[in-house]
Parts: structure tokens; C-alpha cells; sequence
């Protein structure tokens, strides 16, 4: 049944139905409200035998999931942001020590300037923990994800991170279907660990491992992350057999004849598709679920006929350029494909149709740079750069700027 | 078994002998049933404190555990010289993750155990004073304050000596470390500076705090039993002399824990809920300066001149201790 409700809310009641036996908990905006929920159910008892720890940092989060997933239990956490970046060292732990945590990420941006509002520049600086990284196109879509993500890390034995906007997804009330209790525990059996701390059998698990076995120990983890892409489909498939739920790792939109495609993670998706239908000239949407592992054959398959592929990002390198481009690129390497990176939405400034309308009419007339920043205020920038040049001691851009564009409040357009 | 009657035991030192003892009140690490949790052929230096604390409190704490135990270990001496895999040292489960999160992952550790059932498995953290009082200080707190069912067990050493003898908040005044060296006009590390983990772990009003080393083994054993008694976060501060870090001898590092003692530098007690419920006198009370001689870390306070103003001020340490736990009763 749909219910409008909360994309927070449908993702917290998700979860449960999934039966975490342990939740480490860390309040960050705007992830807050899923913990809020499990937090609820489990002080009402509804979600139980669950252990709801409320620790002191998401470093102590993560930590408290590699010790609860490596004794034994299904383990959950929820995250963001600076969140994310502070408990960076040990997502690379869980990783390597292949423990299939499950954790949300409600994507928002990283300081400094310090920044609530989303885009994606706290998972991509994450993409290479050794976790897999889904991205939600909508709160459905979210919703499926963090059922198969469960399934998917506990089949795999590596940690799922489930990446979701910040605001635009956690925050919306929609209506969302959240599956029923049966059809989760019918897709999703009780976790049976691969390896477990356990009296009776004891083991040593994290010990040291030199340069004549790290190569190796490292190929494999990247090996089983890789089984991701193989496992997705059948997963998803006996996802929408259970529930109706249509999940894909890559999906597309008007992509038969188009010449021209528009590749995106997440929410943004969404705003592409609606302009698309508006314009003239065929563009196809590509919607990237699985970035980690990254889907190489598949894209090279949905993009075979794409002349000019245009990665519309909510993060980037500085200093490089795209980050998803990158990858888009070595999936097309061989190919005369075109490949444009535009950095959009980024610190939640809005993403809207006529702003990627004005975008594909760049590209149609052959004026869209590889590299470009979408609504960029120039005028600002330029302004700001002469003010620096004016003199030595101007301080941080982030108060030249506001100064300049004179906003007294904060305004996603 | 065979068994041999009593002999006459005494090492100068004013310690009892085990031999001296009834066989129910030795110590774990005399009887033949000892688990041996940390396995001999580890790479330890020779004369390791922390190696020899360890062995006592793991098998004390799988005694009273009767073997249902899961140890979590943060970065450090102990965890490298024991694992390097086929040939982990440890005969219990046994999990390390990172250097500064020994605390949280136990806190996890437990929690799994409860939500699944296992109530009687005991949870166990072991660290060194940096993964403890320093770099894994937020993450100890935070496993203190919510009382959490782990017992965090602190090998201070005194330095971070894994990376090769640098500073520490647990570096006494005037050692001398890789990165507060013996020269200057204050050599060593500054005095007013470094914690007190003990006393902090007592501001949390956990069920127990102790503090131990490796001349007292029966206490240091009664301290983990004691402690395992218990149920919520407990915390025992275990001083091991470390032979290459102290520039002490092998054979001396009994003897040295001994002098820490006796000296009043390091004050043996218990805590309950905030207060000290018991403390172990010194018998035998030594100067300060007996304890620092044999260190090479504080040469530097004996050479020509010696550094008596520096040697007082580290006497007044010691006598404050002295006071503060009453280690000295007849003369109170």
C-alpha cells in the first residue's frame, strides 16, 4: 500500500523490516531522521532483538558496526557528509575486513565552506573504500535498494553503502510503498556470517599481512566487489517477484536514437528526463544505480549508439574535473564518443529543466566545453577573483562571495 | 599431574612466592590449566611488560569467563608482535581493527552478542596508552559513559614505542622520548602536561576502575577477576615497563614496575561508581630517584651536575600520590 509519507521515514521502516540487530546511531543533517525513526521502533519494541547504540561520533559508529557485524549480527548505520569523511578510515576497514554493513548515505555536500545542502561530494570522495555505492533516483527506488543492499553485502560478504539526496529525497513526502514484513523476510533470510568472532571456533581476524600476501588479499577484495555487477540483476529480479519493485543498475530513457545522452546519479535524473521531454532533439537519460562496482560492460552497451555523452555530476575533482566522467571515460576508451562533463547542483543549488535545456542547447550548437560548471555566475567570480588580485590580505572566498551576491539568507535557485 | 611440596620462596622483594601458597590461591598463570590465550613464539622484545600483562589478564579473564571471551585489540605493540597471520599468538577470538576505535568496536562486539543471544560471552579491549589515552580517548569515553559491557584493558607503556619511542599524553614529566628529547634547559617531556586516564575513567562513575602492573600478578590477576565479576564498562590501567622504549634491561622490568609502585609514581587502587574503594600500600617505600637510575629515559637527570631540582619535582609527584590514595596508612 502507498502511503505518503516521509523519504526518511519509508527508508527507517525499510530498514526494520530488514531486522538490523544492531544500529549504531550519529545525529547529521540531514540523515537524522532515519536514526530518529529505527531509534523509535526500537525504544517501542517493534524492531527487535535490535541493540540501538547512540555513540559519541561516526567514527565510533563505523567502529561499533565492525565489531557487531564481526560478531555476528546484521548491522546498520546512516550517515553524511562530514559524517562520512570522519569516519573514512574505517569504511576502509569494514571493507577490507569484508563485513557486510549496510549503511545510508543522505548525500550532502562537505565543507569548507560549510555546506548542509546536497550533492554527491561525500560519497564520490569515498568511492574507492571498497564498498559498493548505489545511488537512489527516487525514494522508491530507495526504498528496493536498501532491501537488496542487505542481500547483496550478506551474499557478497562487503559493506553496501545506499546513497540518497539529502533534502531532496530524505526530506520529500511522497507516496512510497514500503514492502510488507513476509515479502522482506522472504527475499532477505537470517545473516550466517562468513566469518565470526565465536568461543567455540575462535579466530584472528584483522592481522597484519605484508608485501608478500597484500597484492593478493587486495585483488580479491576488488574481485568480490566486482561479483556485485553479476549478482544486481538476479537480485533485483527477485525483488520485483516478491514485491513488484523495479530496480536496475543502469536504466535508461530515450535513448534509441538519440546521439546525444545525459548520464546522472541520483535525484537528478528525475529533473533530466522532464526536460528532455520538452526539446526537440532526441536525448537520451542514462541513470547510474551501481557506481561501485562500475557497470563498464553494460554502460558500453546502453551508450553504443551515443555520439556525445554528456556526465551531468553533483560532485568533482578539483583541480581534474569529473569524477563519474573519468570512469565514463575508460568504459568508452576505443570509441569516438564525446564525453562533456557538466558539475551541477552542487551544495543543493538547485538542478532545473530550463538550466539543462540551455545546457543540451549548448551541445547541440557544439558549444558545450568538456568541462563546465552549470549556472555558474561569472559575473561573481569574476568580481571575486578581481577583488583578490586588488590586494594580499581578502580573506576566503566564501565571504567575498556573499558579499558580492548580497544574499542575506541562503536560496537553492 | 606431579605435584611438589612447598619450598621455601623468597626473592627479596617481599613478594609471596606461589610456591608459598595454597594451590587455590595461585595464580592463574601457575596452573596448569591456564588457557594461554596469548600463545608463546610471539615476536614481543625480550622483557616486554606488555606481553607479560597480557598473558595474565587474558587467561584471568577466560577463567572467569569459563572461556567465553572475544578479545578486541586496537593498533599497537601487542596486536603487531602477535598476529602476523598463519601465526596469530591468540587462541580466542580475536579482532582488530584500528588503531583509535579498540573501544567502539567492543562496544559492537557486545551488542551483537546481546542482540543475539549470547549472553555469555564477555567482551574484552585491549589497547596501549596511545590507542587508549590519546587517539582513541573519544571513543573510550563514549563506551564509558554509556556503560557499555566491555571490559578496556590499558597496556601504558608510557610512549607510542610500535613507532619507535614518541611522546605520549601518558609520557611522565622529564622522560625522555623521540620527540621530547634530553636537551634544553627543561630536558624531556615538560612537566604540567600528559593525563591521567584512571582518574578520568573514574569521572565517568563506571563500575570499576583499577590500576595494575606487572610486579603485583596476583592483584593485577584479582583485578580482572573483579572486574569480570561485573557487568557495564570497566577499565583497568595496567603500567608495563617496556625494556626498549625505558632503555631499561630485560631481566629489570619486574624490578622496575616494583620501584614504579613503591616510589608512589604509580599508586595501585580500585574504584567503584567514581570512588576509590582500595588501594595497595607501599611496603618498602623507595625514593623516586631508585625507579628513574636504571632508565636510561632520564640519563639526562643524573649526569654532572644532577638534575636534583628536577628529581625533586618528580618527588613530589610521587609523594601526592602518596597522599591522594593513602598509600603509606601507618604514617597517616
Amino acid at each position: 500500500m502507498r502511503r505518503q509519507i516521509e523519504g526518511s521515514r519509508a527508508i527507517a521502516e525499510t530498514v526494520a523490516r530488514c531486522r538490523p540487530q544492531v544500529v549504531p546511531a550519529y545525529p547529521i543533517t540531514p540523515q537524522t531522521h532515519i536514526v530518529e525513526g529505527l531509534g523509535a521502533m526500537v525504544k517501542a519494541g517493534t524492531l527487535a532483538p535490535c541493540e540501538y547504540i547512540t555513540v559519541e561520533s561516526e567514527f565510533g559508529a563505523m567502529s561499533a558496526a565492525i565489531g557487531a557485524s564481526a560478531a555476528g549480527a546484521r548491522t546498520y548505520t546512516a550517515t553524511a557528509s562530514q559524517g562520512l569523511l570522519y569516519m573514512a578510515e574505517a569504511l576502509f576497514n569494514a571493507s577490507g575486513l569484508g563485513l557486510p554493513i549496510v549503511m545510508t548515505v543522505a548525500n550532502r555536500a562537505i565543507g569548507a565552506p560549510i555546506n548542509i545542502w546536497n550533492d554527491h561530494s561525500d560519497s564520490m570522495s569515498q568511492r574507492d573504500c571498497g564498498w559498493v555505492q548505489l545511488y537512489a533516483e527516487d525514494n522508491q527506488t530507495a526504498v528496493g535498494l536498501h532491501v537488496l543492499a542487505f542481500r547483496l553485502a550478506e551474499e557478497l560478504s562487503v559493506p553496501v553503502m545506499v546513497c540518497v539526496d539529502g533534502f531532496v529525497l530524505t526530506h520529500a513526502f511522497e507516496p512510497i510503498e514500503v514492502p510488507d514484513q513476509e515479502s522482506v523476510d522472504a527475499y532477505l533470510p537470517p545473516y550466517r556470517a562468513r566469518q565470526v568472532l565465536d568461543p567455540d571456533e575462535p579466530v584472528t581476524i584483522g592481522a597484519m599481512v605484508g608485501p608478500e600476501a597484500f597484492t593478493e588479499v587486495r585483488y580479491l577484495a576488488h574481485h568480490q566487489l566486482e561479483q556485485a555487477i553479476e549478482h544486481f540483476p538476479r537480485l533485483a529480479d527477485e525483488y520485483a517477484a516478491l514485491t513488484g519493485g523495479s530496480l536496475a543498475a543502469v536504466s535508461t530513457y530515450r535513448v534509441d536514437g538519440a546521439r546525444t545522452v545525459v548520464l546522472a546519479l541520483g535525484s537528478v535524473s528525475g529533473t533530466i528526463k522532464d526536460a528532455v521531454d520538452e526539446i526537440d532533439e532526441p536525448v537520451g537519460v542514462v541513470t547510474l544505480t551501481l557506481y561501485r562496482p562500475f557497470p563498464v560492460d553494460e554502460l558500453r552497451t546502453v551508450l553504443t549508439a551515443a555520439e556525445h555523452v554528456i556526465v551531468l555530476e553533483r560532485a568533482f575533482a578539483p583541480g581534474a574535473g569529473g569524477v563519474v566522467s573519468a570512469d565514463v571515460r575508460t568504459a568508452l576508451a576505443g570509441r569516438q564518443t564525446r564525453v562533456s562533463t557538466v558539475v551541477a547542483g552542487l551544495g543543493g543549488r538547485a538542478v532545473t529543466k530550463a538550466s539543462i535545456q540551455a545546457m543540451l542547447a549548448d551541445a547541440a550548437a557544439n558549444r558545450l566545453p568538456e568541462l563546465s560548471f552549470l549556472d555558474l555566475r561569472t559575473d561573481i567570480v569574476e568580481e571575486e577573483l578581481a577583488r583578490r588580485d586588488s590586494a594580499h590580505r581578502t580573506g576566503p572566498h566564501s565571504q567575498g562571495v556573499l558579499r558580492i551576491a548580497g544574499v542575506p539568507g541562503s536560496r537553492i535557485g | 599431574m606431579t605435584t611438589q611440596g612447598v619450598k621455601y620462596y623468597q626473592v627479596g622483594s617481599r613478594a609471596v612466592g606461589n610456591r608459598l601458597l595454597d594451590p587455590a590461591l595461585r595464580t592463574e598463570q601457575a596452573s596448569l590449566e591456564r588457557s594461554n590465550s596469548l600463545n608463546s613464539g610471539h615476536r614481543a622484545c625480550q622483557g616486554c611488560g606488555e606481553a607479560l600483562a597480557a598473558r595474565y589478564v587474558v587467561d584471568a579473564a577466560m577463567r572467569a569467563t569459563n572461556g567465553r571471551l572475544v578479545a578486541v585489540n586496537a593498533t599497537g605493540c601487542l596486536e603487531v608482535f602477535s598476529t602476523p597471520y598463519p601465526e596469530s599468538s591468540w587462541q580466542l577470538p580475536w579482532l582488530h581493527s584500528l588503531f583509535a576505535n579498540a573501544s567502539s568496536v567492543a562496544t559492537g562486539v557486545a551488542a551483537a552478542l546481546k542482540a543475539t543471544g549470547q549472553d555469555d560471552v564477555r567482551v574484552l579491549a585491549q589497547g596501549g596508552d596511545g590507542g587508549t589515552v590519546d587517539i582513541g580517548m573519544a571513543c573510550l569515553s563514549g563506551m564509558f559513559e554509556r556503560n557499555d559491557d566491555v571490559l578496556y584493558v590499558c597496556y601504558d607503556n608510557e610512549a607510542y614505542m610500535n613507532t619507535g619511542v614518541q611522546r605520549s599524553g601518558a609520557t611522565p614529566p622529564a622522560a625522555r622520548t623521540a620527540t621530547t628529547q634530553a636537551i634544553g634547559l627543561e630536558p624531556g617531556n615538560p612537566f604540567g602536561t600528559g593525563k591521567d586516564m584512571p582518574r578520568i575513567a573514574m569521572a565517568h562513575e563506571i563500575p570499576y576502575v583499577a590500576t595494575a602492573t606487572v610486579s603485583e600478578l596476583h592483584d593485577l590477576e584479582a583485578k580482572v577477576e573483579r572486574a569480570m565479576s561485573m557487568h557495564g564498562a570497566r577499565y583497568l590501567h595496567v603500567l608495563v615497563p617496556c625494556p626498549l622504549g625505558w632503555g631499561s634491561a630485560p631481566a629489570d622490568t619486574v624490578l622496575l614496575a616494583r620501584l614504579a609502585q613503591r616510589s608512589g609514581l604509580f599508586p595501585l587502587y580500585e574504584a567503584e561508581h567514581g570512588e576509590v574503594t582500595s588501594s595497595v600500600p607501599i611496603r618498602g617505600q623507595v625514593p623516586v630517584e631508585e625507579y628513574l637510575r636504571p632508565q636510561k629515559r632520564y640519563a639526562h637527570l643524573f649526569g654532572d651536575p644532577p638534575r636534583t631540582d628536577i628529581l625533586s619535582r618528580l618527588q613530589t609527584i610521587a609523594d601526592r600520590n602518596i597522599a591522594r590514595y593513602g598509600l603509606l596508612p601507618e604514617e597517616a
